[in-house]
């Protein structure tokens, strides 16, 4: 395995015989920036929802992270994908404090040390490695799907990421989406806003918004145009 | 919403320097946000460390002196401070005898103290944790969160620190904290909502005629609205709402506590009418703090902590104390 990730170097896409390796680096630090620049349009939205079951404080929190992510990322960027993720990770545990720290963090960390130190991955590999750090946040907050909280948008984006082999991330996104949407009629079972009980009921969770929030920027920084599924033939790298 | 501010961004690290002017038997890091004992560490004593989102003046920075806290990190506003701080803050008052980190009840303070605990051991810094949760507005099940810390912090905080004072060892200074968290039970309630610098307005909605029970203190609606209710009617519904889960055989320290913006004069109205339920209940009161001590910014309102209290837990709270908010008998 290492020799696989060692030797790739130069090789453009591909290694021993797979094509997929195409997210270096780069990639993934365009996927930081692109999340930086949607939680910085969408703060004031995120912070509204969840002034209505929670405490208004979760566009600013991600703010403050995410931005400072960005800077680090402007100054320099790790060799590899799974480097880019954790210091992220690191960075968002240290600046955003509340519980979007700690579980952010954890989801970008978890996911960056399964990407191993490979220099390039593929989508199919990105896929896993994303299940690894999702499962890593349950484990984390005690939640599971249904709880109305982030799973419910990064759960179903994971799984269509996964069925298409890693390949169509505008189905991950919308999935994602959609997931955050069906919060909506859900009773919250943990966070601040399980403490309202029925009357979480009837709004949307801010931290399944700003999960998917996260799996647009992915798709963005892939290159899939918002909005429709695109489809195949979507997979191209930039 | 008119405020004393500067701007919102500030307004942390602003009362931070503020406290940094006022009590220089205090070290402060603004840009850290960590309040210290200006003497720590003291030699052959466990340290306490807690903290927390702003806005709750003067918990957790009020409360860091000889026989209380050792440390304190500030959050943001409503928000868990980072394990960087609360690392930081270990590492300053650690004199070799451990670090009890005193934790209320809500996901991002226990996520992030727990990571904090985890990086401090890698330190070679010894911690033990207590968890305070006795808002019984919220029922304590799987299916939640589990119950918010609120004003039982300060009981704990005091007691504790008050047999750290004596040079007892890590092992029973987190049992006593662990005694004084498990005996104490909450019930607040809210005649306006607070309002957050950030936003310059409410967080929530409520009628002028309108109450909320059960409120807690990060602008969360509470479980119940009402109609106004008198200061009697609040009494006994708070009372009982913590009797029926304390059942206390023992004297109990009573915090009437105010959430900010409430005045003095109400707030002792409101004692009266808590002893007045306490008696009717035969349950005789062995102490009473009355004052703003687990606030909510400005949010109108109070709530009630009874904590059992043995010999011990007696002797420790009556030990002397000297913090910027709570200082008897030193």
């Amino acid at each position: 395995m290492s020799g696989k990730v060692t030797n790739d170097s130069g090789a453009g896409a591909g290694g021993e015989g797979d094509g997929g390796r195409e997210l270096d680096a780069a990639f993934f630090a365009r996927w930081m920036t692109e999340a930086a620049d949607a939680i910085g349009r969408e703060a004031d939205r995120l912070t509204k929802l969840d002034s209505a079951i929670g405490d208004a404080d979760h566009g600013g929190n991600m703010r403050r992270g995410f931005d400072a992510v960005r800077q680090e990322l402007a100054e320099d960027v790790p060799a590899t994908p799974g480097a880019v993720l954790m210091s992220s990770g690191r960075k968002l545990v240290s600046t955003v404090g509340g519980a979007s720290g700690p579980l952010y963090g954890t989801l970008l960390r978890r996911t960056g040390k399964a990407l191993g130190d490979a220099e390039r991955v593929s989508g199919a590999e990105l896929a896993s490695a994303l299940r690894t750090g999702i499962e890593a946040v349950a484990q984390l907050s005690g939640a599971a799907a249904g709880d109305k909280t982030m799973l419910d948008a990064l759960l179903p984006a994971v799984d269509a990421l996964e069925d298409s082999g890693g390949t169509n991330f505008a189905k991950a996104r919308a999935a994602a989406e959609r997931g955050a949407e069906e919060t909506t009629p859900l009773q919250a079972r943990k966070g601040r806003a399980s403490y309202l009980g029925e009357r979480s009921v009837g709004h949307q969770d801010p931290g399944a918004t700003s999960a998917a929030l996260l799996v647009a920027a992915l798709a963005a920084a892939h290159g899939d145009s918002a909005g429709e599924d695109a489809g195949f033939g979507a997979d191209e790298g930039e | 919403m008119k405020m004393l501010i500067n701007v919102p961004e500030t307004v942390v690290p602003d009362a931070l320097r503020g406290i940094a002017a006022a009590h220089p038997e205090l070290t402060v890091d603004v840009d850290k946000q960590v309040v210290v004992r200006r003497d720590a560490p003291v030699a052959g004593k466990v340290a306490l460390v807690s903290g927390g989102g702003s806005g709750h003046e003067p918990l957790h920075s009020g409360f860091v002196g000889p026989g209380m806290l050792d440390a304190a990190c500030a959050g943001p506003v409503f928000t868990s401070p980072v394990p960087d701080q609360m690392v930081a803050a270990a590492a300053a008052v650690d004199s070799g005898e451990g670090v009890l980190f005193v934790v209320k009840n809500y996901t991002g303070d226990v996520l992030n103290f727990d990571m904090a605990a985890e990086l401090a051991e890698d330190e070679g810094i010894r911690i033990a944790k207590v968890l305070v949760e006795d808002d019984v507005a919220v029922t304590d099940s799987t299916h939640t969160a589990g119950r918010r810390g609120t004003g039982a912090t300060l009981f704990v905080e005091k007691i504790a620190g008050a047999l750290a004072d004596e040079g007892a060892p890590l092992e029973r200074v987190e049992a006593v904290a662990r005694r004084v968290a498990d005996s104490c039970r909450s019930f607040g309630v809210a005649l306006s909502p607070c309002s957050t610098p950030a936003t310059g307005g409410p967080m929530f909605d409520l009628p002028s005629g309108e109450l909320e029970l059960g409120v807690g203190i990060h602008g969360e609606p509470g479980r119940e609205r009402r109609s106004m209710m008198t200061s009697r009617e609040i009494a006994d519904f708070a009372v009982d709402a913590v009797l029926a889960e304390l059942e206390p055989e023992e004297p109990v320290l009573a915090l009437v506590n105010g959430m900010g913006g409430t005045p003095l004069l109400e707030l002792y109205g409101f004692c009266a009418e808590v002893h007045r339920v306490l008696g009717e209940r035969r349950i005789p009161v062995a102490r009473t703090l009355v004052g703003n001590y687990v606030t909510s910014l400005d949010m109108a309102g109070a709530s009630v902590t009874l904590c059992r209290a043995d010999e011990e837990l007696l002797r420790l709270w009556d030990a002397p104390v000297r913090t910027p908010g709570l200082r008897w008998g030193a």
